[in-house]
């Protein structure tokens, strides 16, 4: 280990360290501190000396320490063995290191990402002879019944494949070997690793055009995310942000799924740890952390750790991207990890800008947020059950990042939510006020939005129906009549409204109970295809022009409103995927029965 | 490795600039010794080279740089802990205040402790019956929760705390495995007299270990207060398998207490002057709760804080409240009409309640009767609200009902008296002595085979009660 550069510690300041003589290390070097190897990086380099995050409790530390520089910058590893898996914010597998140290986190305990001892049965599918660049996939590990992993020739690296057997290997084992053109050879592995600050590299970004469907109306139909998106969730105290996020975990058509516990409470992350394994996965019948990594830091956990655990997360995001899976990655929250940056930015004594964070604070934000995309990958397009891709073929992912914020105060305007307002396009947003009316999930349809609504409408055209984004916007005038009118509605009384002004608020009002109201722990409401998103919005529609119809040849509000049928519309919701048809017999039966009322009471 | 310097430089506030030092720690505990005779404790807040800096607990008064002899221990601040701690009182740094013999440590424990590893948590599932309708019934609190009060000055937050402690302490059939720990931060003799007294009279001190910094102890000894007390309920819960509560108070003099050191500092302030690191300082403290899988010990916590101008969007409360699992609020309304205990029901709220209660656990009604109570408690509220614009004449019949039922919610469900333990059966019976003010049809809430179990019984005791009345 003699030419790993070594220096020694001047400075200490909480987890700020300073060290002198580490000339020849780098900028964002991850080093080993004192005697017992801390972990840290280098953030600042001025002269001779380096600022160094660590990322343990460094008390007992003092100048004189040695340091030891790796050479190498902060960097994950890739492979298989991390679905399922429980990190904290370097990659260091919580369960291993609770084996290792008791159930307390003791200080300088390591454990590497990826399980060196496991076995696992590699299916080559490359050909020795052909040329392989970086990307190509080489071959196919099943990690287990929900996830194959491909395994991609690393970035950067290029050459012809010289020998390849399948076999059972572990994540270390050589399984072939590359020869570039200069004879220089690389050796292929399961893994390999990739620094965290570092983007992985793709040919292109593309235009984002499929949703994510979540299955929970008051997103995918008013709100929609797509495929490569960001959306923001601030979540103030009990609003239900970690029910809507287990349901976009759960139920978003999405193969990989990586949730980042970023500085919140032990507790709810225990509750994430012991839900997810009872969750099942609703495509697979599996559990659903078969398709899901999760990385914990929790807030009392260090900070330095905290600063990392978003970029940590997202680079294994990236990797399945290359794979050419959709992720969604859910980042829980990205107020703790600014308030890192700002702790951070403080010990190094940089002048601050807003309220004390650092005045990088929107550049950090909007560059993780641009990781990720929906992308055309590196490499060659998978080969398809039909035969091998075509040579013109393109192998494409994404990576959908929902990340919440915490307003201190519930104030929306502090510098987090308003640096992230400026790069996410969609924002859903939770409020307590509708938590404590017990309407679920309690997204405000007034204050959301989605600025995807025009990039998804060609394939809401093609995949839903033609009247799908119009239905939606009809509905979205009702609701914003609606707040208009209970304005007056609440001074004067909903007597004194017109009665076509009363049929707006009884529309809206069916729209708020029948279709955004959704109970996710009820078998039968917790996913709604958007099909029959379409069929509910267009039943609570006909309702309402039937029935300002039906007035206008006489019918009396107060028995339009309460005809047998509006019975049906509520329950609608409840009705199975297969019995759609049954939306066709309301639809008749609202004619009829309005109609009924208007040659009745019309004479 | 003790080595003793005197080459301070500059003092300001409680900080002292150290010179010349060498195989200084961060971290390392520091003793003072001031030339007017007066000694401090203090610990090593940053070391740049051969200079330290120093932050005394006990303040800097007495101290000049010539003559103040620093001695650095070579090691970090502990405390030495024991069963015998139970039963004592110690001051804000854990040396006995009561005129005791010293404690002999079982072990001694870095006050900073370990955060506890994720995947070895257990999640709080346990009710733990404190005896009072207002949290029992609608914000029950779990073992291992750390549940807050959110208080204000001059409402009776330290009553409520000592009767959650005397009252928690004696209920279940493990109460002898049960302690309570209590520091007191900046709070007057008389609050933590109080304290002391309060658990005397049930002879709860035999069970409670106290830690106290007084109002006139050095600000800056605050800082260590509340991880003395956690470290010493880490030990009985971990180590001694028991059922800590730990109740502190008052958050906002430590927050303060922060905030004069990074003042001193010339740390870059964040919001209201706190030091930009508050939440995750605050994380330390409040995540020191929980339970840990393979062991029979829990802690939970209870810390007291008064909010300045009942502001609850204020930097102390506003980052508690994203770290604790809930909270509950005391309000001056409800003080000033003699409703004791004042907790504002509506936005108190306790995030582990479902995992705590159901059947098993309390009962199977507990649940659907929680909400229909906190529901119809919301709407009776409004109700009131206008009739004061509307009068009293403009309400329909159900939300004249439901005026009476909030009224009556406060006065029989809410109000109970400092020294009224009551069992969850008793709760849940007055929730649904309550429920029947309300017209049947209302009850959307609570399922129809509860309502026929518990209901027309009710009925029939809320009758014979009106005749006896009459």
């Amino acid at each position: 280990m003699s030419d790993l550069e070594q220096g020694r510690i001047v400075k200490v300041a909480g987890p700020l360290v300073v060290a002198e003589g580490l000339v020849r290390s780098k900028m964002y070097d991850l080093v080993r501190v004192g005697d017992e190897g801390l972990m840290g990086e280098i953030i600042e380099m001025r002269g001779t000396r380096a600022s160094i995050q660590v990322y343990e409790e460094t008390e007992g530390l003092g100048p004189g320490d040695p340091i030891v520089s790796t050479g190498a910058p902060l960097s994950v590893e890739l492979g298989p063995g991390m679905m399922g898996a429980v990190y904290d914010g370097v990659q260091r597998p919580l369960d291993v290191l609770e084996a290792q140290s008791g159930a307390f986190l003791a200080r300088g305990v390591t454990a590497p990402g990826l399980d060196r001892e496991k076995q696992w049965a590699f299916h080559a599918t490359a050909k020795p002879g052909e040329h392989l660049e970086g990307g190509d996939v080489i071959g196919i590990v099943q990690e287990n019944e929900v996830i194959a992993q491909r395994i991609l020739v690393p970035p950067k690296t290029a050459g012809r494949l010289e020998h390849l057997e399948s076999g059972t290997y572990t994540v270390t084992d050589t399984v072939g070997r590359l020869v570039a053109e200069d004879g220089t050879t690389h050796d292929l592995k399961l893994m390999h690793a990739w620094p965290v600050r570092v983007a992985r590299p793709y040919r292109r970004k593309i235009s984002l055009a499929e949703p994510l469907v979540t299955g929970t109306r008051v997103i995918d139909t008013f709100f929609p995310l797509l495929k490569g998106g960001v959306a923001c969730i601030p979540g103030p105290f009990g609003a239900g942000k970690t029910v809507t996020q287990h349901q976009i975990a759960k139920w978003s058509n999405a193969e990989v799924v990586i949730f980042i516990g970023c500085g919140e409470r032990g507790n709810e992350m225990t509750d994430v740890l012991m839900e997810f394994p009872e969750l099942t996965d609703p495509y697979s019948g599996e559990p659903l952390l078969r398709r899901t990594v999760l990385v914990a830091n929790t807030s009392n956990m260090p900070v330095a750790a905290r600063e990392a655990s978003v970029y940590t997360g997202i680079t294994m995001a990236e990797y399945f991207r290359d794979m050419g899976y959709n992720v969604v990655l859910q980042a829980d929250s990205t107020s703790r990890w600014a308030e890192a940056m700002r702790e951070i930015s403080g010990r190094l004594e940089e002048m601050p800008g807003e309220e004390g964070f650092p005045a990088y604070l929107g550049t950090k934000l909007a560059a993780f947020y641009e990781r990720a995309g929906k992308v055309v990958t590196l490499g060659r397009a998978l080969d398809t059950a039909e035969g091998p891709a075509e040579e013109s073929a393109e192998r494409t992912g994404s990576v959908s990042v929902v990340g919440s914020v915490s307003p201190p105060g519930g104030d929306l305007s502090e510098p987090v939510v308003q640096n992230t307002l400026r790069v996410v396009k969609v924002f859903w947003a939770l409020e307590d006020r509708l938590a404590y009316e017990r309407h679920f999930p309690a997204i405000n349809w007034l204050v959301s939005y989605s600025l995807y609504l025009d990039k998804i409408a060609p394939y809401w055209r093609e995949a839903v129906g033609e009247e799908f984004r119009s239905r939606r916007d009809q509905c979205m005038e009702l609701l914003q009549r609606e707040s208009e009118l209970a304005e007056i509605a609440r001074l004067v009384g909903v007597e004194a409204l017109s009665p076509e002004e009363q049929v707006v608020m009884e529309t809206a009002k069916s729209i708020r109970e029948d279709f955004l109201q959704q109970n996710a722990f009820r078998d039968d409401d917790q996913f709604t295809s958007l099909a029959k998103q379409d069929r509910l919005l267009k039943l609570i529609l006909l309702f309402h022009e039937t029935a300002l119809a039906a007035f206008g040849c006489g019918a009396s509000l107060k028995n339009m409103f309460a005809v047998p049928v509006r019975e049906r519309i509520t329950r609608a919701k409840y009705l199975a995927e297969d019995q759609m048809g049954e939306f066709g017999e309301i639809e008749d039966e609202i004619e009829q029965q309005l109609m009924a009322l208007c040659r009745m009471e019309g004479e | 490795m003790e080595r003793e310097y005197m080459t301070t430089r500059d003092i300001v506030g409680p900080l002292m600039l150290v010179e010349d030092v060498s195989g200084v720690t961060y971290g390392e505990l520091v003793e003072l010794e001031f030339p007017d005779g007066t000694s401090s404790l203090g610990n090593v807040l940053e070391v740049n080279e051969d200079i330290a800096l120093v932050q005394a607990f006990q303040g800097t008064r007495g101290s000049n740089p010539a003559d103040t002899k620093v001695r650095f221990l070579g090691k970090g601040m502990t405390l030495g802990v024991s069963r015998d701690m139970l039963g004592r009182v110690f001051d804000g740094l854990g040396r006995p205040r009561d005129g005791g013999p010293e404690i002999l440590p079982e072990a001694r424990l870095s006050i900073h402790g370990s955060p506890i590893n994720p995947t070895a948590r257990d999640f709080p599932d346990d009710f733990i019956q404190t005896g009072i309708s207002s949290i029992d019934g609608l914000n029950p609190l779990v073992r291992g929760q750390k549940l807050p009060i959110f208080s204000g000055s001059g409402l009776p937050h330290n009553q409520l705390a000592a009767q959650i402690a005397r009252q928690a302490a004696v209920a279940g059939e493990e109460s002898g495995a049960f302690a309570v720990v209590f520091a007191a931060m900046g709070v007057t003799f008389e609050d933590a007299d109080f304290f002391m007294s309060e658990l005397r009279q049930t002879a709860a001190i035999e069970r409670a270990v106290l830690f106290l910094n007084l109002a006139d102890d050095p600000a800056v000894e605050r800082i260590a207060t509340p991880r003395m007390a956690l470290t010493a309920a880490e030990y009985l819960a971990f180590e001694c398998d028991m059922h800590v509560l730990v109740i502190y108070t008052d958050m906002t003099y430590y927050c303060e207490a922060l905030r004069e050191v990074s003042a001193a500092r010339k740390e870059v302030p964040g919001r209201r002057g706190f030091p930009g690191y508050l939440y995750t300082d605050l994380a330390t403290l409040y995540e020191r709760a929980g339970r840990i899988k393979g062991k029979s010990g829990s802690i939970t916590q209870i810390p007291i804080l008064t909010m300045p101008e009942d502001d609850k969007t204020h930097p102390i409360p506003d980052l508690t409240g994203y770290i604790t699992e809930g909270q509950i609020i005391l309000d001056r309304n409800l003080h000033r009409r003699g409703v004791y205990p004042p907790v504002a029901v509506l936005p108190s709220l306790s995030r582990l309640k479902q995992k705590g209660i159901g059947p098993g656990k309390t009962r199977e009604d507990h649940a659907d009767l929680s909400n229909q109570l906190f529901g119809a408690y919301a709407r009776g509220i409004q109700a009131k609200e206008l009739a004061v614009i509307l009068g009293e004449a403009a309400l329909s019949e159900a939300d004249t009902a439901f005026a009476a039922f909030a009224d009556a919610f406060e006065n029989r469900f809410i109000r109970q008296g400092e020294h009224d333990d009551r069992a969850i059966g008793r709760t849940l019976e007055i929730g649904w002595q309550l429920a029947t003010l309300l017209p049947r049809g209302e009850l959307k809430r609570i399922k129809d085979e509860y309502i026929e179990q518990y209901l027309p019984a009710m009925e029939a005791a809320a009758v014979e009660g009106a005749m006896n009345a009459s």
